[in-house]
């Protein structure tokens, strides 16, 4: 067992943990920070997509360990003072999202897109988004999504 | 008056609204069963056999009873007297040939993949340590793994059956009295006429829903209570009980968040049963969750089919016949639908157009391979699909262009409602309207001018231009017909209505979504009906002690059915409040009217609201003599006719001939499904069904090496397009109300997946039908398409491609080539 300290979702927390615990066994199983999901066991889907200081990772992809001292934010850490994060209004506001599966991914992984590139262009966005995958909007509205963030965004600026 | 009289109604039905499911799933305050965690609870992890088809000879399971944490480890022996079996709802002929299927393998596994063990541990990476533990011993048997070699029965998947042939079945139009002779129209045709012969290949799919299925079962309560990541809780509390013997009563199923199906969570599963016996037979809660390789492995998968088609036609085009043959994988065992997936394909194939007579046959076949069963569409998309693409061939041979072979030959809007050559009887449609705002929408005779560009030059990159002109049956199904195909249960659907003491209105479905948004679309239908405000309205689901009865969400069932069965509830509630409204504002019963949420009598500006109706009979301090305290109601609807959905999709490919590289350019789709409900809803429906048709069209395939092992068995290996392969889609609809019930629906989701397919190969094939190809098999990989372009046939089997690193001359390259022929009578 390895004690690690890190903060998630703007929370202190310290846990011992097994090296082999990946950071995302950690977030839902320790932390029952069960918004992010698994899709797979290749780090194909993107299912499990967190910001690791800032920038997106495949929680799956990363040692609990490896995290430690680090700032974790999940999707369960977006909004703030009961208002949601524009990327997740931009969602729902154009249907990007149906079962909903993958949400969680696609929008922690649009947030770091966005973060990089504030205008894409849509094939800007196709190529930052290709590491996570849907089944059901066939990312026709994820793309809107997308757009419509950066937009409104843009226009917050 | 008062100003909530004054409010203008505005309808719910039609408008975008914002899906309510959507704050939970975008904030991650989700229900997903995985995330499930009850106290004391364990974790299961499966055994599972690495040979297609092997004997179990002997399974140590010492080491892994001694490791830490485990509770216990379980084999299909241990299990045998208490775990069931797994069930088929739809053995397709009486004479059907079916292998039981126990849901741990007892003596023999038929598949790679089948569970042979089951490990129980404190935590699920334990169970996943411990199971690596479990010494299995096989001795391995032969295994049939081509589709057409099971049907020579030369090597048997169950050689107890002593057939791999699980049933034919057979639909004749002369027979039936629904049309002529076929065999007649074809030999006519030989002599004067035109007769296509194809072959076409369905390859194997796999539906890849994004969440991993998980079960969780508690069976200490009084209930025995399964949270599972399935379509179908109402089917599968029956199927417990009626397998293992527990009153249905003591069960409780709940679906909670389910992350999307496609029919891959339209099953009972050895898991789900593996977990229920391993809890109870321990008394603790324990929870099983697949990992993707496991889910692609154990999962039923979809399509495999080989699809022979005769077309028979006039010279000048006016089809006379069509006869289908199909050879349909069932896998190892014979799923719920099982094989009835082929069989809702055999009213399909005559589509659009005008047959006189059909005949259409498919034999069922077991093979050592993952089961198959329904896949988004289910045997819909495969009939769309051989239809399609034929009569594209026939346009080329005629000459014309292959919307003009169709116009030819569709029903005419005038000709409704029409009595197909299979049978059924089409409501509404109008094929012209369809097709024509998508020719506008596509600019179609603007790149039919650049496709002859591009050949008159030899452009190396050519341009194909795709036609689909689908039709579907939806809204699964009249009960009468199901019984008559066979099929052990109902069609209808179950809706209820409740209002609480403060007007708030619970409508409660048997209808179970997994992505499609019926809690938004439900409240509109219920505010609209009802006059209440959408936010009013709570719609429950998915848990069979609040929602007792219902068959569940599959096959475009819901919204036609299950939203008809919300209708008359609502209606239901209304005629129940009349009297008390009548009551309470002292007037007869027969001048109360009901208008936009309030009753009022009829000449006078005297009423009051339902709500408020709601709220008097929750205290029921002043009711007519001899009512009861409640409007609330129930009601089952069991339809009388399928709708029949259809649309015209138009897609444009470029092809790269040096290469063989294709690339969507454009594509739209024109879609009659009736009245919508909530527009953002269907577009979303139709974007990712036209992803998931494309996807078969051009990526995706479960293939099987030559021993049996699923190859392409992870995300790594099985093609799941991303953002980046894909493009964005110009959608339109045209609109004849189904007449088939109150709300004019038709159902939208599986018409973006039955369509695109056929669209996409036909471009595919235009765009180098001039190099001589008639033909390209899917999925179209460059390496195909330039094969085919090099003269190569319809391109192979993916088995040599997909696997270099093996050993060539083995059985690998299984499936032959499609035998393509084609007749003009008389010059023969």
């Amino acid at each position: 067992m390895t004690k690690i300290s890190l903060t998630v979702d703007g929370t202190q927390v310290s846990d011992d943990v097994e090296p082999r615990m990946l950071l995302v066994q950690y977030l839902r199983e320790k932390l029952g920070k069960t918004g992010t999901v698994v899709g797979c066991d290749t780090s194909n889907c993107g299912a499990c997509t967190v910001h690791l200081d800032g920038k997106s990772v495949k929680s799956c992809n990363v040692l609990a360990v490896q995290a430690d001292g680090a700032e974790v934010t999940t999707v369960e850490g977006l909004a703030t003072n009961g208002r949601l994060h524009p990327v997740q209004e931009a969602f729902r506001e154009c249907h990007g999202l149906q079962c909903g599966y993958c949400t969680p991914g696609m929008i922690m992984q649009t947030i770091d897109l966005l973060n990089e590139n504030p205008s894409p262009s849509e094939e800007e966005i196709r190529t930052g988004l290709e590491g996570n995958l849907c089944r059901c909007t066939g990312y026709h509205n994820i793309v809107r999504a997308v757009q419509h963030a950066a937009s409104t965004e843009a226009g917050a600026r | 008056m008062t100003a909530v009289q004054d409010a203008p109604v505005q309808a719910e039905i039609g408008k975008d609204r914002r899906r309510k499911e959507d704050e939970r799933l975008i904030t991650g305050r989700t229900r997903w069963t995985d995330n499930i965690t009850l106290p004391g609870m364990l974790h299961l992890a499966m055994v599972r056999s690495p040979f297609a088809h092997a004997r179990i000879t002997s399974i140590d399971k010492s080491a892994a009873e001694q490791a830490p944490n485990v509770v216990g480890v379980f084999t299909g022996r241990d299990l045998e007297d208490s775990m069931g079996t797994l069930i088929t709802a739809w053995p397709v002929t009486t004479d059907q040939v079916t292998p039981n299927h126990p849901p741990v393998a007892v003596d023999r596994v038929a598949f790679a993949g089948e569970i042979v063990a089951v490990v129980a541990a404190r935590s699920a990476a334990e169970a996943r340590d411990a199971a690596e533990l479990v010494d299995v011993e096989y001795e391995e048997l032969p295994a049939v793994l081509d589709l057409k070699e099971a049907n020579t029965d030369s090597v048997l998947a169950h050689p107890d059956l002593g057939t791999n042939k699980s049933a034919l079945w057979v639909f004749d139009s002369a027979e039936a009295g629904t049309g002529g002779n076929v065999e007649d129209a074809i030999s006519q045709a030989r002599q004067d006429g035109i007769v296509i012969e194809r072959e076409y290949r369905q390859q194997r799919l796999i539906p890849c829903f994004m969440e991993p299925r998980s079960t969780v079962v508690d069976p200490t309560a009084e209930q025995l209570t399964v949270w599972t990541s399935s379509q179908i809780p109402h089917i599968t509390r029956f199927a417990l009980a009626a397998t293992m013997g527990i009153p249905e009563s003591k069960i409780r199923v709940i679906a909670p968040d389910v992350g999307g199906g496609f029919g891959g969570k339209l099953q009972i599963t050895p898991e789900e049963w593996a977990t229920v016996t391993v809890a109870r037979r321990l008394g603790k809660p324990a929870k099983y969750t697949e990992t993707r390789s496991e889910s692609l492995v154990s999962g039923h998968h979809g399509r495999d089919q080989w699809q022979k088609i005769t077309l028979s036609a006039t010279k000048d085009g006016t089809v006379t016949g069509l006869k289908v043959e199909l050879l349909a994988d069932l896998g190892a065992y014979a799923g719920i639908v099982g094989g009835g997936v082929p069989v809702l394909g055999a009213f399909m194939y005559n589509a659009i157009y005008k047959f006189p007579a059909y005949h259409w046959q498919v034999q069922n076949l077991y093979t050592n391979k993952t089961w198959v069963d329904a896949y988004r569409g289910a045997g819909r998309p495969e009939a769309t699909y051989a239809i399609e693409r034929v009569i594209d061939e026939l346009a080329a041979e005629v000459g014309v262009d292959p919307l003009e072979i169709r116009e030819k030959n569709w029903i005419k809007h005038e000709e409704f409602p029409f009595t197909t050559v299979a049978g059924l009887e089409y409501d509404s449609g109008n094929y012209e309207a369809a097709t024509a705002r998508a020719k506008e929408m596509f600019g179609y005779d603007e790149l039919r001018a650049e496709q002859r560009r591009r050949r008159e030059s030899g452009d190396r990159v050519q341009l194909g231009i795709g036609v689909s002109t689908y039709t579907e049956m939806c809204g699964l199904a009249p009960s009468r017909v199901l019984g008559q195909l066979n099929y052990a249960a109902g069609g209808w659907e179950h809706a209820s209505i409740r209002f609480s003491g403060t007007g708030k209105v619970e409508v409660v479905t048997g209808a179970s979504a997994h992505g499609q948004g019926h809690e938004t679309a439900f409240s509109q239908i219920v505010a609209d009906r009802l006059g209440v405000p959408f936010e009013d309205v709570e719609v429950l689901h998915g848990d069979t002690q609040i929602s007792t009865k219902g068959y569940d969400t599959y096959g475009s069932r819901s919204l036609v059915v299950g939203g008809e069965a919300l209708v008359r509830a609502a209606d239901k509630v209304i005629e129940k409040a009349k009297p008390i409204a009548a009551h309470l504002l002292e007037a007869s019963v027969d001048d109360i009217e009901f208008s936009g949420g309030r009753f009022s009598v009829r000449g006078t500006d005297q009423g009051m609201g339902i709500a408020e109706i709601a709220t008097a009979v929750f205290a029921a301090h002043n009711l007519p003599d001899g009512v009861e305290a409640s409007i609330d109601a129930d009601a089952t609807y069991d339809p009388v006719n399928f709708s029949y959905p259809h649309g015209t999709h138009l897609c444009a490919v470029e092809v790269d001939t040096e290469t063989g590289e294709t690339k969507l350019r454009k594509y739209v789709a024109c879609d009659d499904v009736g009245n919508i409900i909530n527009p953002l809803i269907v577009s979303g429906q139709v974007h990712g069904g036209l992803v998931q048709g494309i996807s078969q069209a051009l990526w995706e395939e479960a293939v099987y090496d030559e021993s049996g092992t699923l190859v392409s068995g992870s995300f790594v290996d099985y093609l799941l397009p991303t953002a980046a392969d894909t493009i964005s889609f110009e959608i339109d609809h045209t609109t004849s109300p189904s007449t088939t019930n109150s709300l004019g629906t038709k159902g939208v989701g599986e018409a973006g997946t039955i369509a695109s397919t056929p669209a996409v190969v036909n471009a595919i094939v235009d765009a180098v039908r001039h190099l001589g190809v008639n033909d390209i098999q899917m999925p179209c990989t460059p390496e195909r398409v330039w094969k085919a372009i090099q003269g190569g046939g319809s391109g192979g089997s993916t088995e040599g491609a997909a696997m270099p690193h093996f050993e060539s001359g083995g059985a690998a390259g299984n499936q032959e080539q499609p035998g393509t022929s084609s007749t003009e009578g008389g010059l023969a």
